[in-house]
């Protein structure tokens, strides 16, 4: 054995970066308990996170093992069976509350949009780093295409949140890779005179009302608003201590609609209080923090830009998620990331996490 | 190419524009974090007052209330299921100091089974701590009169009066009339889906089997909502606006439920199935299924042992055979095969066969045989029906051949779902060359077609399909519906329901009917009629076919001995009949499983004992119930 061999440590011999991995830990026992408190106290559910919880991190452990060359190499053909995928769900797939999303395969119904959050970025990262940075302008041409294709597709089934954060996830790589700053003015005045269209053509008629009810949430007090009203009461009268664990009267007594999935946060902040929040925070805080550093010390353009832009698109996550319960941003339906009840969108995550502690042991493991 | 633009990178001045690049995401991730906590601050600090206040002030919760289940009645205004006030013991976990011990007192004091008090803790997690759970689902009145002394001395345990579903008659009719169960988890996924989660926010049961099951829709009435004023814990202090639910429709079936318990009694103890309908209109006047079960164990809640005992019964309880036993036709079908016969012009009301006792078909050994081992000599279609001569129908049968005869069958009704009003019903099985094809992947063979003739084979039929088929050949035609429900009656005014009708069976010589007709009422007076001892002195006049299924084929040269072989090898005995002869007002299928005899030993008997009830009184009630 190489005697620099013995002093990687155990954990990274598992290709797991120890700070990451710990922060991770904490957020899932933050939401073991918060959800606990969310369901009302219902030990199934809590113990379904926690199964959840424990495949999620499995599934990250088990893609923190795949070779980072062949992740590179099989960018574009995951990429590919995703668009085929999606093509399968736009003509075949199951709808479930005016939109499809499922696709079923039999023996498993799967969501082709969950493996684009992955596949979008890595095969725009696997794009770009073809050639050297910053791009050409007919490279970044044709990765916007490569990017629009999946994220109109996912905006036709119709799941517009979902879209426009895949339609993120693109975007980050672009910028770090060195979009000019002039490309990047145009396309916000672009996008600031395509809101129209949108408006008119594109969004449904309950994305509107969202929309509408984000702007003046008392406009309906009763109906969509209320869960705006009700979750801002819910953080307000939190205070700075808050009202303990379990103790959330607004969130117990259930006047907080969908408080264990979308609106966790508002229960989290509502029994914990300002200080919890600045906790939680620092805790994103540091995740993003780290998943950033990991991108900056990869050897190869590739494992760089997809580590940034996976860490940019978590952050995206926590901003709409907490933008949307306090009233700062419409209600578009994105679950608060690694808190939320729910399986799909943790596994997903935390494949993700998978790639970035993959990036963070390659590299040290070629320094030691 | 690629390769060689890749060696001129300059790595060191990628990494430079990739850090400047992080370094101004880190800025707005901060910037917008700092935004989000700001945002908080204002929530939390800032307005904490005034959203402490609007917190304290969420009172106001809504509370679904349930509507009463429509209550549902025989065509006699007798009543067959009614919402009875049950008394229960419920708990509210939070205002109970020491759960624990308060239970296992309460457990000693009222004698509360071990079953009960697993179920409570299965609950108790599943429900809110301020919401009340059931410890002891109905109280005898001892039980309540123990805990009504020593109440004060359980605080946040008290006695609840909520209504269950009860049926009078018990096991009598309960396939005809299904159950009500605990909403399950299907059920609520499906009450979801339909978009009727919101209607069923207060209710606890639904309509699972029979009429309870198919007319859910019209029992069940609509959701009321009442306004209730909470504390800061969630218990409702007072109700400030209520908008009561509206109540289910009131159900009239068809039923006569003192002729449905004659028919019970007369099975008795024998598996098998009665079913009585009007010809006219297919209003069904009974069915029965032996053996039977009490509903009210289901809408009590059954127990995991009661349930699996009616599960495993070799018996099946749970079977309706009236609806869904698929049973060989034997020779109650011969009257309507000699139709076709007639009809296809294969044979004349003049065609005479000679019957030595068995059949053959030309060229192959075996032998099919008569019934009657001595054979019935020369027969024509008449005496045939009339003698009940298999030869006869052996021969009509192959030469019809099995598509034409299965062509004619399900005009009358077999091989298809008859349409009754509930959810339990089999299509049984009408073959044909298609059929064997597609469910074994086999040819016909003409062997197959010769048992046709005698309704064995694969032909399988619901009593109810017979009763649809004999009421076919006695309105010359029309086939009707066969139908539960009366009418509906909703705030007092009587909705009477819809009696259907299928596509008739139209004949080129509708003589032939009578062919069949008269000589299905020789069955019953004739001399030689199957059915003649049976129906001897009869103050109506009738008609009618008796039938003996094998269930188990014989061997060549075996003699069948009914107390030799098990019983559940035993012969069914059927009999299908219709009264009075000219005008008839209803027709009669019975359906006795395994006994010794056959159709004019066993079921005839059976048939005369309920049509001379039918006809005696119709009035006089054997009535059992509570």
């Amino acid at each position: 054995m190489h005697p620099d061999q013995q002093r990687t440590s155990i954990l990274q011999r598992l290709h797991m970066d120890a700070p990451l991995l710990i922060a991770l830990l904490i957020t899932a026992v933050v939401s073991i308990v918060t959800v606990y408190s969310a369901s009302g106290e219902d030990l199934g559910m809590t113990q379904r996170q926690a199964i959840r919880v424990g495949a999620a991190f499995f599934a990250m452990f088990v893609i923190a093992q795949i070779p980072l060359d062949s992740v590179q190499r099989w960018s574009l053909p995951l990429f590919s069976v995703g668009i085929v995928l999606l093509l399968a769900v736009l003509l075949v797939g199951e709808s479930s509350k005016g939109a499809q999303r499922w696709l079923d395969l039999g023996v498993i119904t799967i969501q082709p949009s969950e493996l684009m959050k992955l596949a979008v970025p890595m095969a725009v990262a696997w794009f770009i780093s073809e050639q050297g940075l910053p791009p050409t302008l007919r490279r970044l041409a044709a990765a916007f295409i490569l990017l629009l294709i999946p994220v109109l597709m996912i905006a036709k089934q119709p799941d517009l949140g979902t879209s426009l954060l895949i339609a993120c996830s693109g975007i980050f790589v672009l910028f770090l890779a060195g979009m000019s700053w002039k490309l990047i003015t145009f396309f916000a005045v672009a996008i600031g005179s395509f809101t129209p269209i949108l408006w008119i053509f594109l969004m449904r008629d309950y994305q509107r009302q969202r929309v509408l009810t984000f702007l003046d949430p008392e406009r309906d007090p009763l109906g969509a608003g209320y869960q705006i009203i009700q979750s801002k009461i819910a953080i307000g009268s939190g205070g700075i201590e808050g009202k303990g664990w379990l103790q959330g009267t607004q969130s117990q007594l259930e006047f907080l609609p969908e408080r264990h999935t979308d609106f966790i946060f508002s229960v989290f902040s509502e029994e914990f209080g300002l200080v919890g929040v600045i906790g939680l925070f620092l805790l994103y805080g540091f995740i993003i923090f780290r998943g950033m550093i990991i991108a900056m010390r990869a050897q190869r353009v590739y494992q760089k830009l997809l580590a940034g832009s996976l860490t940019l698109t978590f952050f995206i996550y926590v901003m709409v998620n907490v933008g949307m319960v306090s009233g700062l941003l419409p209600v578009v339906g994105v679950p608060l990331p690694l808190i939320s009840y729910g399986g799909t969108s943790m596994v997903t995550l935390l494949a993700g996490f998978g790639l970035l502690m993959a990036i963070a042991t390659n590299r040290r493991l070629i320094h030691a | 190419m690629r390769r060689r633009r890749s060696t001129i990178r300059d790595h060191h001045a990628e990494s430079a524009l990739f850090g400047r690049r992080v370094v101004v995401a880190l800025v707005i991730v901060v910037a917008v974090f700092g935004v989000l906590l700001g945002n908080m601050y204002q929530l939390q600090v800032t307005e904490f007052q005034s959203f402490q206040t609007r917190s304290n002030d969420n009172r106001i919760k809504v509370v679904p209330l349930a509507p009463n289940r429509g209550i549902i009645y025989d065509a006699k205004g007798r009543i067959l299921a009614e919402n009875r006030p049950v008394l229960s013991l419920e708990v509210i976990p939070e205002r109970v100091q020491d759960l624990e011990a308060t239970v296992a007192r309460l457990a000693a004091l009222l004698d509360i089974s071990v079953d009960e008090l697993e179920r409570f803790e299965r609950n108790r997690k599943r429900e809110r701590r301020f919401e009340q759970v059931i410890l002891l689902d109905q109280l005898n009145e001892h039980q309540a009169a123990i805990f009504a002394a020593r109440q004060h001395e359980f605080p946040g345990v008290s006695i609840e009066a909520r209504l269950v579903r009860h049926y009078p008659y018990g096991e009598s009719l309960t396939h005809a009339l299904g159950y009500v169960a605990k909403i399950n988890q299907r059920d609520a996924q499906r009450l979801k889906e339909q978009g009727l989660a919101a209607n069923y926010a207060a209710t606890r049961t639904i309509g699972k089997l029979g009429i309870e099951g198919y007319y859910e829709e019209q029992l069940h009435g609509a959701v009321g909502y009442q306004q209730v004023e909470v504390d800061i814990h969630g218990r409702s202090i007072r109700t400030l606006a209520i908008e009561p639910p509206i109540p289910g429709q009131d159900l009239v079936l068809e039923i006569d439920i003192a002729l449905q318990q004659k028919a019970q009694q007369i099975l008795g103890t024998t598996r098998g199935s009665i079913v009585v309908m009007d010809p006219r209109d297919g209003a069904v006047r009974a069915m029965v299924s032996q053996p039977s079960y009490d509903p009210n164990w289901f809408a009590q809640g059954i127990s995991v042992a009661q349930y699996r005992g009616l599960l495993d019964s070799i018996h099946s309880p749970l079977l309706n055979r009236a609806t869904q036993g698929g049973y060989p036709p034997a020779s109650t079908i011969k009257p309507q095969l000699a139709i076709v016969g007639l009809e296809e012009q294969t044979i004349t009301t003049d065609t005479q066969i000679w019957d030595p006792g068995w059949f053959q078909i030309k060229g192959v050994n075996h032998r099919y045989r008569d019934w009657l081992s001595w054979g019935h000599g020369w027969v024509n279609v008449d005496t045939a029906i009339v003698e009940s001569c298999d030869t006869f129908f052996y021969d009509l049968a192959l030469k019809l051949g099995i598509d034409t005869i299965s062509e004619h069958m399900v005009g009358y009704g077999f091989g298809e779902r008859t349409g009754i009003d509930i959810g339990e019903e089999s299509a049984a099985v009408m073959p044909s060359r298609g059929w064997k094809r597609a469910r074994f992947n086999q040819p016909w063979y003409a062997g197959e077609t010769v048992s046709i003739g005698i309704g064995q084979s694969y032909w399988t039929v619901t009593p109810m399909q017979l009763a649809v088929a004999t009421a076919v050949v006695v309105n010359k035609g029309t086939r009707p519906v066969p139908r539960l429900l009366r009418s509906i009656r909703d705030a007092g005014i009587e909705l009477p329901a819809v009696h259907e009708q299928r596509e008739p069976v139209q004949l080129n010589n509708p003589a032939h009917w009578n062919v069949a007709l008269s000589a299905m009422e020789d069955v019953v007076s004739g001399t030689k009629g199957t059915a003649r001892t049976a129906f001897r002195g009869a103050p109506y006049s009738s008609g009618g076919k008796t039938g003996t299924a094998q269930v188990r084929s014989i061997a060549q040269d075996e003699e069948y001995d009914a107390e030799a072989i098990a019983e559940k090898y035993r012969d069914n005995a059927m009999y299908v009949g219709y009264a009075p002869a000219d005008e008839p007002e209803m027709v009669i299928v019975i359906t006795a499983e395994n006994v010794m005899g056959g159709g004019g030993s066993v079921a005839a008997p059976m048939a005369r004992e309920l049509m001379d009830f039918y006809f005696k009184d119709d009035t006089a009630v054997v009535d059992n119930a509570p």
